[in-house]
């Protein structure tokens, strides 16, 4: 599988051999932006045309990480020292030090309110092309400035925003219709997949959706298990 | 000083790519020709200031200049988290223009006060404050920060001097001790003095603080706010949550900051 590119940078940053890459609930769906999904690159970092992730689940960066030095966006020696006094890369991602981070994230609940800015400021500039791609995990959307952004995108039609949420069910409260009614409940299109088969992420991060954001709920075990 | 902000708004809006403007419902409605003429460049994201900060950094990051409005207490204290992340944590810049200044809206009570908001900037790097004492300088206040990438605060009072001045003004020269007055302060200043010999200095610009060490600073919001810049006296808005209504003139009373208070507080330091 394709993810194997990534397995010795996840082992090399976090040093931990025991755990299988799925100890990671984010990896295979960075994987799928970062493979085959998101027009970026290490060379065109400041395009404006480039299309934008924003990891608004700061935490946990580690699967983040290893994916963008798999992808050549930082050198593969950072990852020898997360956290240090002199690294780059912390617990949670700064994108003053990190080249390709969109965001500085960690405290919950701040990706998509900055994802609905930068959905505006691109097309208050005539810049069409660029998608706009937010990652979430399942707890932080009991936040409540996720739901000021969840109802402003879904009221304003922002089609070109499309919202990842990596459902480990770590909340501690459900959602009584489900999570992605979250959304829809606010106009959004809403797709629930198998956080891990990377065909169902792929269909679900691609499909049209017009006229509505769109979000994703990719379901991986449950945190802990 | 509100209808000024809105009209320069409006023109900046007509006159500047750069500009948007993002609202929490508060000045939606006189702001409304900036909906339809610029409907790319203007928001209302409704009664949501987490969210209107959010977009403003988001805005920003993506070079636009954005500029987001409401009253104090709410764009200020209640999305104290939205500035420190949003904005300042991700390196992105914005226009924060305030009114409610300290207890202009004393008839709906303390929620819609907020004689905090320049402490709780202070304790982020990097803000420069604004606080206009005249309509006049609202519109060159506003012009100048639409020209650069900075983290401004513009501090809209409805109280307000007889007329403008630049920031530094000698307004009342003396030989004796120097007062600074921060913006809308300035009128009861220069009553209280009226007849004494102080040094009047007028600033609308006490972030970054010029005020010289000696000096008493009289300052529209909290008091004791600048106290950590430099050594100096301060005279403010005091540290109470009265559970009173009434009107501003009334708490301006209450709080020390009337001509007549201002002169024996003055004569006491």
């Amino acid at each position: 599988m394709a993810v194997a590119a990534v397995e010795p940078l996840l082992t090399r940053l976090t040093g931990d051999e025991k755990h299988a890459p799925s100890a990671h609930s984010t990896l295979d769906v960075l994987w799928v932006l970062y493979d085959r999904v998101l027009d970026v690159s290490p060379d065109r970092l400041d395009d404006p045309d480039r299309d934008r992730f924003l990891l608004s689940k700061g935490h946990g960066p580690a699967a983040y990480y290893a994916v963008l030095a798999a992808k050549g966006f930082i050198p593969e020696a950072w990852l020898d020292d997360l956290a240090g006094a002199g690294s780059p890369l912390g617990h949670h991602p700064d994108r003053l030090r990190v080249p390709g981070v969109e965001i500085s994230s960690g405290s919950l609940g701040h990706g998509l309110g900055l994802a609905i800015g930068t959905v505006l400021g691109l097309r208050a500039q005539g810049l069409t092309k660029p998608r706009v791609f937010v990652l979430l995990g399942d707890a932080e959307l009991d936040e409540g400035s996720n739901h000021e952004a969840i109802a402003y995108a879904g009221a304003s039609y922002l089609d070109c925003i499309t919202a990842v949420v990596v459902d480990n069910q770590s909340a501690s409260y459900a959602w009584p219709h489900g999570l992605a009614s979250a959304f829809t409940v606010h106009g959004w299109t809403a797709e629930t997949v198998d956080g891990r088969d990377h065909e169902a992420i792929h269909r679900a991060l691609t499909g049209a959706h017009p006229g509505r954001p769109h979000a994703v709920v990719a379901r991986v075990e449950r945190k802990g298990s | 000083m509100r209808q000024a902000f809105i009209d320069t708004t409006l023109k900046l809006l007509d006159e500047d790519p750069r500009a948007v403007a993002v609202l929490a419902e508060i000045s939606a409605e006189p702001l409304g020709k900036a909906f339809a003429d610029h409907p790319e460049r203007a928001f209302n994201v409704g009664i949501r200031e987490q969210l209107m900060i959010g977009v403003a950094g988001g805005l920003a990051l993506t070079g636009m200049r954005p500029i987001a409005h409401s009253y104090a207490t709410f764009l200020i204290d209640r999305a104290y988290e939205q500035i420190k992340l949003d904005l300042g944590h991700q390196g992105a810049g914005a226009i924060l223009v305030s009114v409610g200044a300290s207890y202009d809206g004393s008839t709906a009570g303390y929620t819609h006060m907020s004689p905090m908001d320049v402490a709780l900037l202070d304790t982020l790097p990097g803000w420069q404050v604004h606080v206009p004492g005249h309509p006049d300088e609202v519109v060159r206040l506003l012009r100048a920060a639409m020209a650069h990438d900075e983290k401004i605060y513009i501090r809209l009072s409805t109280k307000e001097n007889s007329r403008a001045y630049v920031d530094g003004a000698v307004v009342k020269p003396g030989s004796g001790r120097t007062v600074v007055a921060v913006g809308p302060m300035l009128d009861p200043v220069l009553e209280a003095t009226s007849g004494l010999d102080f040094h009047v200095v007028y600033t609308n610009t006490p972030r970054p603080l010029r005020v010289v060490d000696g000096a008493i600073l009289v300052e529209p919001y909290l008091e004791g706010t600048s106290a950590h810049l430099g050594r100096f006296d301060s005279i403010g808005v005091k540290r109470v949550d009265l559970h009173r209504y009434g009107s501003p003139k009334d708490h301006a009373r209450w709080h020390g900051l009337d001509p007549e208070s201002l002169r024996a507080r003055l004569l006491a330091i």
